[in-house]
C-alpha cells in the first residue's frame, strides 16, 4: 500500500502543508536568529498562542479555528508561545549559529538535563542524529510543561522536533 | 505497577498503609483506593471467572458502569472493585461465575 | 421528604458547571452523584483544554476541575456522593440510593447530566484481561496513578485514542501501535503529532483481527482493510502487546431521560439516541433539562457551556434571573459553544446539535 501523505494519514504535517501555514517562518527568517515555528495546519477551535504573546506577533482572531499567523519579522524567539499551545504544536527555531538550535515542548518523566547528550527525532519519532541539551526550562507559568532546547548539526533544522524518551530508572 | 513520578501530576506520595487479602495472598493497598487499582499495582489482572465456559474478565470501563471487575469482598458477591474503596483487611476472592454469599469475616 | 429547587444528577463538568450558575443566581442546588468524589471524568483530563479564554483553554483539565468544585462549595451548592439515582418519577420526584438505603428527593427544576460511557468492540479475544477501554486506563493512570500495562496497542484514532495514548507514555508505558479502522486519523493532528514524535506508529486502514492470549492478553494480530471495510488477507501484523485499550465512541447515558419520558431522536454523530431539547437545554418535559455528553457525545469544553445554560434556563424560570438578563447570558453562552463547534472538526457536531434542536421545534 502506497502511503498518503499528510497530518490526516501519517499524524505530523508534511512539507507541503508547513509550506502552506502561516504560522511558519521563512528559511531566510530562521538563519536570522530566534524564531517561532507553528506547525499548526488543521483549523481547530483554539488560540492561547495569540493571548501569549507578549508581543502580539500570533494572530488567530475570529472565528477561533483561523491558523495562527506569525508576524515573522515582529517574532523576537522569546519562546513563551511554546508552553502555551495545548497541541504541543509551536516550536523556536534558531539558524543564525554554527550549529542549529531547537526548542520544543516536552512532558515526559524524567527531563533531560542542561549539557546531557541526546538522541535527537523527527516528526516520525526516528532518531536522526545526536544533540546537546542547552537549556532545560520549568515555569509554574508553563504548567507542567518543560521548553527544552537543543543543539544538532544545522541540516537538521527542519528535521528534528524532540528527543527520544529518556528511560526511567 | 503504581506511577510514583509523572511529569504533569507530581511524585505519588501515597504510602500503601493496607493490606488486602486476594485468594489467600496478601498484597499491600492504599485505604480509600479502589480495589481494582490496587489489584493491578500488584500485577493481578483476571478479577473473574464467566458463569457458563468459565472464561477470564478484567476491568472494562474502570467507571462502575459495565461490571466486568466484579469479585467477592468480604464474603458479598459482585462486588465493583473498580470503584469500591480499599479498606485495610479486606478479603477479596477472583469470582467463579455468579459468586456465593458467605459469612463476612 | 427532602426537597430543592434545582436538582443536577451527574458532578461532571456539565452538572457542576450548572450547578454554580443557578446557584450563582441565588438558586437551592442539590448535585446528586454516584461516586465517591464529584468531578466526573475531569480529573482525567491532564492535558490542556483547547478553545480560548473563556473556555478556560490551556488550562489542565483536572484543575478546572478543581475551579468548578471551590465554586460550588464557595456559593454553597449541595453535593450528595455515593448517591445513586435510579428512578425519576412524576412530579419531579427523584429516587436514589445512598449508603444502601432508600431516598427520595423533590425538585422544582431537574437537569440529567449523567455523561457518556465507552463503546466496545467485538473480535476474537475481545473479553480477555487486559482489553479495556481508553478511558478506564486513562482513570487507573492519573486518577489511581496504576499502569495497566506496559505495552499498550490503542485501538481508534479520535482524539481520546491519542489523547490517552500520549498519557499512557507520561505514566511510563510503550505504546506499540495505534490502529484506527478508517482511512484517516479521526482526532486533532496535533494530538497526532505528539504520539508520532514520541514514536508511536499510527496504521489507518487497520483493525484488530484477533488479542493473542489465554488468561489475559498476550499480543495482537492487526490486518488491513480495504475500501470496503473488509480485511485483507496477508497484511496480518503481529504485536507483542498486554493491554488492548479500544477508544472507539462513547454513548450517552440517557437511562433517567428515557425512565423519565422524554422524547428522543436518533443522530449517529452524537453517539445514537439523544433526548431532544430546545435551546434552553430543557427536555420534552417541562422541568426536566439535559446538558453535556447526555445530549450528544462531544467533550468536556462544550458539556460546560451547556450545563451553563441549563443552570441559567433553570434559574430563570424559577425566577432568579429577569428574562433580559437570561437572554444576554445565554446569548453569550451560544456564542462560546458555536465557537468550539466551528472548524472541519467542530462542523459535523454543529449541523447534528442543529438537527437535535429541529426536531424539537417539529414537535413543537
Amino acid at each position: 500500500m502506497t502511503q498518503k501523505i499528510g497530518i490526516i494519514y501519517q499524524g505530523f504535517p508534511s512539507e507541503q502543508e508547513l509550506a502552506k501555514a502561516p504560522g511558519v517562518p521563512s528559511d531566510e527568517r530562521i538563519k536570522r536568529g530566534p524564531v517561532a515555528f507553528i506547525e499548526c495546519v488543521q483549523e481547530i477551535p483554539c488560540n492561547p498562542c495569540e493571548e501569549a504573546c507578549p508581543y502580539g506577533v500570533i494572530t488567530v482572531g475570529k472565528p477561533i479555528t483561523n491558523l495562527p499567523k506569525l508576524d515573522e519579522e515582529k517574532c523576537v524567539g522569546c519562546g513563551t508561545c511554546i508552553a502555551a499551545c495545548p497541541g504541543l504544536a509551536i516550536f523556536m527555531l534558531n539558524g543564525s549559529k554554527q550549529k542549529a538550535e531547537i526548542s520544543f515542548p516536552y512532558e515526559y518523566y524524567p527531563l533531560p538535563e542542561k549539557g546531557d547528550v541526546v538522541d535527537c527525532v523527527d516528526r516520525e519519532g526516528k532518531t536522526v542524529t545526536e544533540g546537546k541539551v542547552l537549556r532545560v526550562v520549568k515555569s509554574p507559568k508553563y504548567d507542567a510543561t518543560a521548553v527544552v532546547t537543543v543543539e544538532v548539526p544545522m541540516e537538521y533544522i527542519k528535521i528534528v522536533r524532540s528527543i527520544k524518551r529518556l528511560r526511567r530508572s | 505497577m503504581r506511577v510514583i513520578h509523572h511529569p504533569i501530576l507530581g511524585d505519588d506520595t501515597r504510602v500503601c498503609n493496607a493490606t488486602i487479602t486476594v485468594d489467600g495472598r496478601q498484597i499491600p493497598a492504599v485505604e480509600g483506593e479502589p480495589i481494582a487499582a490496587a489489584l493491578l499495582a500488584a500485577g493481578i489482572k483476571k478479577f473473574r471467572e464467566t458463569p457458563k465456559h468459565h472464561k477470564p474478565r478484567g476491568i472494562f470501563c474502570a467507571i462502575g458502569r459495565c461490571t466486568d471487575c466484579i469479585m467477592t469482598v468480604d464474603g458479598i458477591p459482585n462486588v465493583r472493585t473498580c470503584i469500591t474503596p480499599v479498606r485495610d483487611g479486606m478479603v477479596i476472592k477472583t469470582q467463579k461465575g455468579l459468586g456465593e454469599w458467605s459469612e463476612a469475616k | 421528604m427532602k426537597t430543592t429547587e434545582i436538582a443536577v444528577i451527574g458532578a461532571g463538568p456539565a452538572g457542576l458547571s450548572c450547578a454554580v450558575e443557578a446557584a450563582r443566581a441565588g438558586a437551592k442546588v442539590t448535585v446528586l452523584d454516584e461516586n465517591l468524589k464529584p468531578g466526573g471524568q475531569l480529573f482525567k483530563q491532564i492535558h490542556k483544554f483547547f478553545g480560548s479564554r473563556e473556555h478556560k483553554a490551556g488550562t489542565r483539565g483536572f484543575r478546572i476541575g478543581e475551579q468548578l468544585l471551590s465554586e460550588t462549595e464557595k456559593l454553597g451548592v449541595e453535593v450528595l456522593l455515593s448517591s445513586t439515582v435510579y428512578g425519576l418519577y412524576e412530579d419531579r420526584l427523584i429516587a436514589y440510593i445512598k449508603d444502601g438505603k432508600d431516598n427520595t428527593l423533590r425538585a422544582e427544576k431537574i437537569v440529567i447530566a449523567t455523561g457518556a460511557s465507552e463503546n466496545a468492540l467485538a473480535f476474537p479475544g475481545c473479553t480477555l484481561p487486559g482489553v479495556m477501554g481508553a478511558g478506564a486506563a486513562q482513570t487507573m493512570i492519573n486518577v489511581n496513578r496504576v499502569l495497566p500495562g506496559k505495552k499498550v496497542i490503542m485501538v481508534g484514532s479520535g482524539n481520546v485514542g491519542l489523547i490517552v495514548s500520549y498519557q499512557l507514555m507520561q505514566a511510563g508505558a510503550d505504546v506499540v501501535a495505534l490502529i484506527e479502522a478508517a482511512p484517516k486519523i479521526g482526532g486533532y493532528g496535533v494530538h497526532a503529532a505528539k504520539i508520532r514524535r514520541a514514536g508511536v506508529p499510527i496504521f489507518v486502514s487497520t483493525t484488530i483481527k484477533e488479542v493473542l492470549g489465554e488468561e489475559m492478553v498476550e499480543g495482537v494480530v492487526t490486518v488491513e482493510l480495504n475500501e470496503k471495510w473488509q480485511p485483507i488477507e496477508g497484511t496480518e501484523r503481529e504485536f507483542e502487546a498486554d493491554t488492548v485499550c479500544l477508544a472507539v465512541g462513547l454513548s450517552p447515558l440517557t437511562e433517567l431521560a428515557w425512565m423519565a419520558g422524554c422524547e428522543f431522536t436518533f443522530i449517529p454523530a452524537l453517539g445514537g439516541h439523544v433526548p431532544i431539547h430546545d435551546k434552553n437545554m430543557e427536555t420534552t418535559l417541562p422541568g426536566i433539562y439535559v446538558a453535556g455528553d447526555i445530549t450528544g457525545v462531544e467533550e468536556a469544553s462544550s458539556a460546560m457551556e451547556e450545563g451553563r445554560l441549563a443552570g441559567v434556563a433553570a434559574a430563570e424560570s424559577l425566577g432568579y434571573i429577569d428574562a433580559q438578563k437570561a437572554e444576554e447570558l445565554k446569548q453569550q453562552i451560544w456564542a462560546r459553544l458555536d465557537a468550539l463547534r466551528t472548524g472541519p472538526f467542530g462542523e459535523g457536531r454543529f449541523s447534528a446539535k442543529l438537527k437535535q434542536l429541529n426536531s424539537r421545534r417539529l414537535l413543537a
